[in-house]
């Protein structure tokens, strides 16, 4: 068994080595640079668009709205965001103008020289404004659903006779949760060609080739076959990959296309940080309904996200975090009412965890709060509550395979020596500067896309056999540092019984893999992972009814059959397509039913450190323990983990964007603070392997569960240490400073 | 890249009477470039011609002698890191050297550029003004020493003049002190200080004296609180001398709302680390 | 435009560049080598790391006027080195995802390990002297673990 072990990741020799080709590294002969010329007010008209004298423009290749071949949206959900502003602002890095020329730095020269006059118009800027209505900056119908982007209810039982029932104690409180942003340290970037013969050819940074390709076709009014998208090696997406390169995919190529050359264009840290998506903001209002044992009865929970100027996304980030917020607990009577809604920021898009980060902070925060005001323990309120197998969830989905939270956690907390360390820390902080803490969060992730989304995608993953015997994986997942080669290379190894080194994994390039669905949602290892087995068994199966082959005859059996059948029939691919399991159903109406195939179960534990004198907070110690089904590669898995909770830790107590105006104030890596090696403290990573049916070998996604935890583990850890009610992060020490001396 | 590079020009002199020279006839100083590659990358640095000082030997290498250390205006962080002398005898300034960026600014980053930067947040300045440090300005019209304290005029403002250039920093010889440096950033390296104070002072029976403490980040220069030094020498440290000495920190310093912090936060935290060096001197 | 005369990864080159050319552009553009990356042009993530005369240094914040008579290694250069063993310490304990830190970590790393004159650098040291590389996908742990591994003698 390869499934398992730690074999070396496939392409890690390029990566350690430098030969890894990243988009930023292939040139072109006769390629131009490209740039984007922004907007600068929030929200408004466009008047005119100067272009100063100072520049030869006659060099230049320009591009605005009127140079638009197809249609001006970005086809995603709704076709509400153009390529290129018109007419209308909505956000203050709104494209409006590109340009491109073979010199880079005569190109920051007339970016600067172009300017954009715009009558402005008041912005909207919180989800306060916005659901107050102060301006309406979308959707304008006099409706009530001017400026919400998506509006869901999850009723199950009967909320309002739990929260009127005479044995129980209700609790009531607001948290909010910031923007954030990927910082993945491979900026945007995308290169593009056209020629009329072959279309619209990208390359680039990316987590979703087959977004990219839908995005291009409307813009350029192409068939299928003229446009085509290839990933080239991606360092980091964490979300930001998703849905952001369409846009730029399409910038590039309407260049490319007027200039009837090769157009590179790489945003740098500044342009990406402040125009490109961010992690939704988020208020959460949580009403709970606790009995003096501490069973929770009721949950009545109010999920606000910010989606910024456009649809994007927003609805299926909205859709995961109103599932995720009722959390891992049986709760018999749940009410969740959420909205997203419109603002005159930048598109606010996908980020590892998709909504869940920020609804599962407020649940785990409040839990915490019941537990202080009620007397009880915090661990102990979690257990009584804690969904069991043929327990039902929040969208009265039963949970049908084993689990046990309990272990998770129990498991956990001996790993990080929580009650020792807490009893400690208690007798400890009233004499000491530094105030110690401990605290923890438990969770569940959904795998794979929410309710009916895996059935409407009808993903497909394609196998083919070369002469040589050597197996490719023909899929649209994209390697974006989480390991999608070396797990799909496992996945077919094990199941066809080759060695490791014969399976490779094709470049993802629209031309020659299927459309294997978006790189996100933790669908890779498990949904994903699971057709590759699938098409791999189909693959085999086609060479065992030719008569030439046995399952387990060996990698040179192999090799000779798959040559007598190419030899015949000139190739040999077999393709693999979703079908949603039996047992599971979802009701889109209701929005009820089965949300995810199966869940990955957490408990994260954190230890805090606060100075009292600089009220600085360090995070000194982290247990992260899931229950994830199977795991497929442990450095890999751990790596995954240790990367997230890294990210979660970050976005707990360090990364805050400033706003002003509706744009990113603090948009370089010297004020936008990520956690440095100095920073990141130990993370210990434990797994605990239920095997599902639903993934490959028995795996479930694990890519964004690590996001989950660490904010609520850390600021319930902050709240252990200095006996205070932390409700929003980023907090960083100004906001502990507010806290402690009111 | 968001400079035209083609618009710049960086020479390189043989000679520091050569980069004197060129600084006479308007080239602006060019050192480490930690600084100045930051704004030319974002494009906020003039173009223009530029003198690279970093091959001049004259600038650098730290000696000592009975009253002072000399430091050569290209000394780096790591020069100053692993320096033995200042590391017993003025330990603030190897603490700030060691909070400096992280390694690789550390290499290239030098004392001159810090100072003549004149970034209110920069973290060497504390450290040189509780030091007691003086300044060597060199042009082709002479050279001349200036104390530290008050070689800051304003934001952004020096004492240096068109065609000077910043060639050693001295500090007296020092013994006997004890010292305090303390730098809160948002994290634990490459962060830009919101508050950073530095502190140092003779101690006996629990008194202090010739207390000299300098906070950065805390108004538009780096700058001794001498308010807080009088209220705090010469006397016993009890609550009530905290307390005062708290109220002096407001008068010394002058902090802001900036995208990186508080103005309230920036005084809290100055005095309560004023608080904390006191206690910390008369406990030691 | 000026003509640098240099050793890069132990050849004799010469790098033919603006004299206010970053030296992470020249080493891209002019000498094509493309394993140094640039996360930020800032100074302040590390990805386009080298070392010059044995000393870490970011080369976006190095002009092409100050190499001259330098010798500059860069990721590519380590492959032929005492520091391949670094590249198969990351490889086999997972320090390396999505890839574009790890040249930077590596050339880092490799300084450390060289200041450390064969003794194993703690954890603590480690990250100290990593933490001018930012890594957004590894939480460091597994960088940690590589470099310390590549550090036994
Ligand atoms: C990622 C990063 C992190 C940083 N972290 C910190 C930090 O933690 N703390 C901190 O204080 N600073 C920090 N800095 C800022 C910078 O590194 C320091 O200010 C450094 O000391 C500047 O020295 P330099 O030689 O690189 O200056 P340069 O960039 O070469 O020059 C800076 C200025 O000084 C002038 N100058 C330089 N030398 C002389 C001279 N001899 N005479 C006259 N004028 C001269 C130049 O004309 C220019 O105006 C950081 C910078 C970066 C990029
Ligand atoms: S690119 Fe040089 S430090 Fe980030
Ligand atoms: S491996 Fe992706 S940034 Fe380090």
């Amino acid at each position: 068994m390869i499934v398992g072990t730690k074999i070396p990741r496939k392409e890690g020799l390029q990566k350690v080595t430098g030969a890894a080709r990243y988009v930023d590294d292939i040139v072109f002969p006769d390629m131009l640079h490209g740039v984007t010329v922004r907007s600068t007010a929030p929200r408004g008209k466009i008047k005119a668009i100067h272009f100063a004298p100072s520049i030869r423009w006659n060099e230049f290749t320009v591009i605005t709205a009127k140079d638009i071949p197809g249609k001006n949206y970005v086809a995603l959900i709704t076709y509400d965001q153009p390529f290129l502003a018109d007419t209308v602002i909505n956000h203050p890095e709104e494209p409006v103008v590109l340009l491109a020329h073979h010199d880079k730095h005569v190109l920051e020269e007339a970016r600067r020289a172009v300017t954009i006059e715009v009558e402005a118009l008041p912005p909207v800027l919180t989800i306060e404004e916005s659901l107050a209505k102060t301006q309406i900056v979308w959707g304008q119908d006099n409706s009530p659903h001017e400026n919400i982007f998506k509006e869901y209810t999850v009723v199950k039982g009967d909320v309002a006779a739990a929260f009127a029932r005479q044995d129980v104690s209700l609790f009531e409180a607001e948290y909010a949760t910031g923007a954030q942003e990927q910082l993945y340290i491979e900026n945007n970037g995308m290169i593009a060609t056209y020629s009329a013969q072959d279309g619209v050819t990208v390359w680039g940074s990316m987590q979703c080739p087959y977004y990219v390709h839908k995005g291009l076709l409307p813009l350029f009014a192409l068939g299928d076959d003229k446009v085509r998208v290839i990933q080239t090696e991606t360092g980091g997406g964490f979300g930001g990959k998703e849905e952001y390169p369409t846009l730029l995919a399409g910038h590039a190529a309407l260049l490319a296309m007027k200039a009837g050359k090769p157009v590179k264009m790489i945003y740098d840290r500044q342009e990406d940080m402040a125009a490109t998506t961010k992690r939704h903001p988020s208020k959460t209002r949580v009403k709970s309904a606790v009995t003096k044992d501490g069973d929770l009865v009721g949950l009545d929970i109010d999920f606000v996200i910010d989606g910024g100027a456009y649809n994007t996304l927003s609805p299926v980030v909205l859709s995961r975090g109103t599932i995720h917020s009722a959390g891992p607990y049986h709760t018999p009577n749940v009410r969740v009412h959420s909205r997203a809604v419109a603002t005159n920021s930048p598109p606010h898009g996908a980020f590892r965890g998709f909504g869940a980060p920020q609804s599962i902070f407020a649940l785990e925060r409040h839990l915490d709060e019941v537990a202080r005001k009620m007397a009880l323990d915090p661990v102990a309120l979690r257990k009584r509550n804690f969904i069991r197998q043929g327990e039902t969830t929040a969208t009265s989905q039963t949970i049908r395979e084993p689990v046990d939270l309990a272990a998770v956690l129990d498991k956990a907390l001996a790993a990080a020596d929580y009650d020792a360390k807490k009893k400690r820390f208690l007798a400890m902080n009233p004499s000491s500067v530094v105030k110690r803490g401990i605290g923890f969060a438990t969770f569940m992730h959904g795998a794979g896309f929410t309710g009916s989304g895996e059935k409407t995608l009808a993903s497909v993953v394609g196998v083919e056999a070369l002469a040589n015997g050597h197996v490719r994986v023909l899929a649209a997942s994209t390697e974006i540092g989480q390991g999608t080669n070396t797990v799909f290379a496992q996945i077919v190894s094990d199941t066809l019984a080759l060695p490791y080194d014969m399976i490779d994994v094709a470049q993802p390039d629209t031309r020659d893999v299927p459309n294997s669905g978006p790189t996100v949602a933790s669908r890779t290892c498990m949904v994903v992972g699971k057709l590759v087995q699938s098409a791999a068994i189909g693959l085999e199966q086609t060479l065992v009814n030719a008569g030439d082959y046995k399952h387990g005859a060996g990698a040179d059996a192999f090799a000779a059959a798959c040559a007598k059948y190419i030899a015949k029939h000139g190739s040999l691919k077999c393709y693999s397509q979703y079908q949603q399991p039996a047992n599971v159903e979802w009701d889109d109406k209701k929005y009820q039913g089965d949300a995810y195939a199966t869940y990955a179960w957490a408990a994260y534990v954190a230890e805090v450190s606060v100075d009292m004198a600089t009220y600085e907070i360090r995070c000194d110690d982290f247990v992260a323990a899931q229950e994830i089904g199977r795991v497929v590669h442990p450095v890999l898995a751990e790596g995954q983990i240790e990367g997230g909770v890294a990210q979660g830790i970050g976005y707990a107590i360090y990364e805050k964007v400033v706003w002003k105006e509706g744009r990113m104030a603090n948009g370089q890596m010297t004020n936008y603070i990520m956690p440095t090696s100095a920073d990141a403290p130990p993370i210990r990573v434990l797994f605990d392997e239920q095997p599902s049916p639903h993934g490959p070998f028995g795996a479930k996604g694990i890519g964004e569960l690590p996001m989950d935890g660490p904010a609520p583990a850390i600021l319930n850890a902050i709240a252990m240490a200095l006996d205070v009610s932390p409700r929003a992060i980023p907090f960083l020490p100004e906001d502990l400073m507010a806290l402690v001396k009111k | 890249m968001r400079a035209n590079v083609s618009k710049y020009e960086l020479v390189t002199p043989a000679s520091l009477a050569d980069a004197l020279k060129l600084c006479a006839g308007g080239h602006k100083p060019f050192a480490g470039g930690t600084d100045l590659m930051v704004l030319f990358e974002s494009g906020k640095l003039p173009p223009g011609r530029y003198v690279s000082l970093w091959g001049l030997s004259e600038l650098r290498g730290i000696t000592a002698d009975d009253a002072h250390i000399t430091l050569g205006a290209l000394t780096t962080y790591s020069d100053v890191r692993v320096n033995a002398v200042i590391a017993k005898e003025h330990p603030n300034l190897c603490a700030a050297a060691k909070e400096t960026g992280a390694l690789a600014i550390q290499n290239r980053g030098t004392l001159g550029g810090n100072i003549a930067n004149a970034s209110p947040a920069a973290d060497s300045p504390p450290a040189l003004l509780v030091a007691g440090a003086e300044i060597e300005l060199r042009s082709l019209a002479g050279t001349r020493w200036v104390a530290y304290d008050g070689f800051h005029t304003g934001y952004k403002q020096t004492l240096m003049q068109a065609g000077e250039l910043i060639t050693r920093v001295r500090i007296p010889r020092a013994s006997d002190r004890v010292s305090y440096y303390r730098k809160v950033g948002t994290r634990k390296a490459q962060a830009i200080s919101k508050v950073c104070v530095a502190a140092s002072a003779k101690v006996k029976a629990g008194v202090l004296s010739d207390l000299r403490i300098a906070l950065g980040s805390v108004g538009p220069v780096p700058l001794r609180c001498k308010h807080t030094e009088a209220v705090l020498v010469t006397r016993v440290i009890d609550a009530q001398a905290i307390k005062e000495a708290r109220d002096a920190v407001q008068k010394d310093i002058a902090p802001i709302d900036d995208i990186r912090s508080t103005r309230e936060y920036r005084l809290t935290v100055a005095q309560n680390l004023v608080a904390e060096l006191a206690l910390r001197f008369v406990a030691s | 435009m000026i003509d640098v005369k240099c050793r890069l990864n132990g050849k004799e080159h010469t790098l033919r560049g603006h004299s206010m050319a970053r030296l992470l552009d020249v080493i891209r553009e002019e000498a094509k080598l493309t394993g140094t990356k640039e996360g930020c042009g800032e100074g302040e993530c590390g990805a386009c790391s080298v070392l010059i005369d044995g000393v870490l240094v970011d080369s976006c914040l190095v002009p092409l006027a100050q190499v001259q008579g330098a010798e500059i290694t860069t990721i590519e250069g380590v492959a032929h080195s005492k520091h391949q063993k670094l590249q198969q310490a990351f490889i086999e304990h997972g320090g390396a995802q999505c890839g574009i830190c790890t040249p930077g970590m590596i050339i880092a790393s490799a300084a450390l390990i060289d200041r450390c004159q064969g003794r194993v650098p703690n954890t603590a040291e480690v990250r100290e002297a990593l933490a001018g590389n930012l890594c957004r996908c590894t939480g460091y742990m597994k960088i940690i673990d590589a470099v310390q591994a590549a550090a036994k003698p």
